[in-house]
């Protein structure tokens, strides 16, 4: 998979080569290692999307060994403290900086205009610079297969969401979510609870226990704890970890989670910057790349659950199933997607309205 | 006497030394790096390079200064107005909230002449502020001198109401039209931006005003009736009543006073180095300024003195994790150190400990 990325890439890239030959001479030569910085919105052990950043970290010093020196700021709020530390980053003389959350957008923009030596990488933002590229995961992908469990398991029909904020990346999986669940049991429903947080376990599970004393019996969420597993696990509800595997905060009710997988890019990334290929880039993959995939599916799962789940993950691997495939109805119940019609990349990217089933 | 009666008996001190109170914050810094040292021994690092990163290196050059300054400017600020309020026993917690409303306001006005700013656009932005984060100090102030409502819960209750306010506008009608639906404001125009001092650096002018603030504060406190009332309510709440200070008037006017500044503090976020309305403006400059006002022995010359060193202690615990691999939860714990430091000390300047056991035990012995 990854070598398949890098051939693709490569091509890509021989088609602007000026470019690459501007950014080439500088970084590859030398016995110095390469600096890579990483800029964190939550402590490493946040056991979510923090930590799945951290492991892709971990993943360049594996690959690269002497030949990288990886340094991280974890915690780093977004907003005015962010432009520091990425600048910070920058001029002690990190050449490759991965900034982590939507929030640190401007910041990244900003510090790249000053630092034009210095390559820069925002995940799931939208603006680039000739030394910014952005990179985002098609989680929604995996959003379509616990939400097809969560169909198949649910007895009340009524799902629990943790959510963030209203950006359309969550907006996005709710929807993912609920279209999936929904053409397993057509009543199904979704009620939203914002946290305003990436990161607030107690506020998460606070939101989790109301959720479930109104009657939800499967819980997931866009939020980066693991408070609500632990909740919903403690509660004998079902629920699906987020970034990384959560199994152990609910053994019995973690059905799977959703796995960010970072490694290969942020390795492909480092290399393309020794190698001096790096460009400006601006992906988007998903299961079919590798960048997100599951975790392994609970043993409590009936297996005729686990193969409707598989057969979903299967068929987007293939291109023959899109989560967002018409007809869709947007929560009024008025058709807004036509029959057969799927949503295009920069709508899905874009998305400010719910479909039918969701409360939020 | 029982058995499980304290070991130590605390006793007041007569004379409480004044040279002392002023050097107890000075000696909590110098445990706290010697505290410090041992943390990062015990945890593999060298203790010497890891505290020349947090507490020296960011002080070697001219923008590490500016941006002690552009850090330490809003803690100052909120710190100046709070201690003024904290003086008069009047406790205003929910300096965030008022932060965020100033912000809110200014932010606002900076929108509405997005596109055809003028010279009058940035101090209408900056009136809007101060009246922003007043009108939200003033609903505790209400609910203070009308009805004897506890004003430490309403103005932090207040604080989470300001937080979802704001996020209903930047997710509604504040909201970037070609934002791709992102929760945040158009970027402020350049006329509507506090003029950066220094070229290279964040240094805006705002944190410029924050120092004469707090020069003011001082001046308003020390040579002016209203000081001496605010402190006369304080300490001795009757005696200010015999003298016929109005105790509502006083505490509309430390309310509104912080709250202003406040206000301002967060007005002078967005149109500096955030320069757009976002979902959360302040990492919680309002709760922190509280410690800092208190550190700076609410004093607001002190406070100069304690921002920069809470600010400080924030860009040392990120250089220390870029440079030497610290973690973030040391700078966490540096800060906490700082404070059980300057209470523990600041408690033993006036009262001091006795040992109960030899004057507790000899009774028992006669039976």
């Amino acid at each position: 998979m990854f070598k398949d990325l890098s051939r693709r890439r490569f091509l890509a890239g021989s088609t602007a080569a000026a470019g690459a030959l501007a950014l080439g001479g500088r970084t590859a030569l030398g016995a110095d290692p390469l600096k890579v910085g990483f800029v964190y919105v939550g402590p490493v052990g946040d056991f979510g999307w923090t930590h799945g950043h951290d492991l892709g970290r971990k993943a360049i010093e594996k690959e690269f060994g002497d030949k990288v020196k990886t340094t991280f700021v974890e915690n780093v709020a977004e907003g005015p403290d962010a432009e520091r530390v990425i600048r910070q980053l920058a001029s002690s003389g990190n050449k490759l900086i991965f900034t982590t959350s939507f929030g640190f957008m401007n910041q990244t923009v900003k510090v790249a205009k000053q630092f034009p030596d210095v390559m820069f990488e925002h995940a799931t933002g939208f603006k680039t610079a000739k030394n910014l590229s952005v990179y985002n995961a098609r989680f929604y992908e995996g959003r379509a297969v616990i939400g097809t469990i969560a169909g198949h398991m649910t007895k009340t029909g009524k799902f629990g969401y943790i959510a963030s904020f209203p950006i359309p990346e969550v907006v996005m999986g709710i929807n993912a979510f609920i279209l999936a669940a929904r053409k397993v049991r057509p009543d199904a429903e979704i009620k939203v609870v914002w946290v305003n947080s990436w990161y607030d376990p107690g506020k998460e599970a606070d939101a989790t226990k109301a959720l479930i004393d109104q009657g939800c019996d499967v819980i997931t969420q866009h939020t980066d704890s693991p408070a609500p597993i632990q909740t919903a696990g403690s509660r004998g509800v079902l629920c699906f970890g987020q970034a990384s595997d959560m199994t152990t905060f609910a053994p019995e009710q973690h059905a799977t989670a959703i796995l960010d997988v970072w490694g290969p890019y942020y390795v492909e990334r480092v290399k393309a910057v020794l190698d001096g290929t790096w460009q400006t880039s601006n992906v988007w993959q998903g299961f079919k790349e590798g960048m997100v995939e599951m975790a392994p599916y609970n043993k409590n799962l009936p297996g005729e659950v686990v193969e409707a789940a598989e057969s979903v993950r299967k068929g987007i691997i293939a291109g023959t199933l899109h989560p967002f495939t018409g007809p869709i109805n947007d929560q009024s119940g008025a058709e807004k997607i036509p029959a057969g019609q799927t949503i295009p990349d920069g709508d899905l990217l874009g998305m400010d309205w719910y479909v039918e089933g969701v409360s939020a | 006497m029982s058995p499980k009666a304290p070991l130590f008996k605390i006793e007041p001190r007569r004379e409480v030394s004044r040279g002392l109170l002023y050097a107890t914050p000075l000696l909590a810094v110098a445990l706290t790096v010697v505290a410090g040292f041992f943390i990062f021994l015990a945890m593999g690092y060298d203790p010497f390079l890891a505290l020349y990163h947090f507490f020296v290196s960011p002080l070697l050059t001219v923008y590490g200064w500016s941006e002690l300054m552009v850090k330490g400017a809003p803690l100052i600020m909120i710190g100046v107005g709070l201690a003024v309020g904290f003086r008069a026993n009047v406790w205003n917690i929910g300096a965030e909230g008022q932060l965020t409303m100033g912000a809110v306001a200014g932010g606002a006005v900076a929108l509405a002449f997005w596109g055809e700013e003028t010279a009058l656009t940035l101090p209408l932005m900056c009136l809007a502020g101060i009246a922003g984060g007043m009108a939200y100090a003033a609903i505790p102030a209400f609910l203070k001198t009308r009805f004897g409502v506890n004003e430490i819960l309403t103005s932090l209750m207040l604080t989470y109401v300001a937080t979802l306010f704001l996020s209903t506008l930047v997710y509604g009608p504040l909201k970037d039209p070609l934002g791709f639906n992102f929760p945040q404001s158009r970027m402020f125009g350049d006329a509507a931006l506090l003029p950066i001092l220094a070229g290279g650096t964040r240094l805006h002018l705002g944190t410029f005003i924050a120092l004469a603030i707090a020069v003011a504060g001082w001046v308003l406190m020390t040579f002016t009736i209203v000081g001496f009332q605010v402190r006369v309510l304080g300490q001795a709440p009757q005696a200010a009543r015999f003298a016929g200070f109005s105790g509502p008037r006083l505490v509309w006017l430390v309310l509104l006073l912080s709250g202003g500044l406040a206000g301002l503090a967060g007005l002078f976020e967005v149109a500096g180095p955030i320069g757009q309305l976002v979902p959360q403006i302040s990492p919680g400059y309002g709760f922190t300024a509280i410690i800092v006002a208190f550190l700076g022995r609410l004093h607001p010359l002190g406070i100069i003195l304690s921002g920069l060193l809470m600010a400080l202690s924030y860009i040392g615990g990120e250089t220390a994790q870029v440079e030497v691999g610290l973690p973030q939860a040391v700078t966490g714990v540096f800060q906490g150190l700082l404070l059980f430091f300057l209470l523990a000390s600041d408690f033993l300047v006036r009262y001091r400990l006795r040992l109960r056991g030899a004057v507790a035990v000899q009774p028992q012995a006669a039976e």
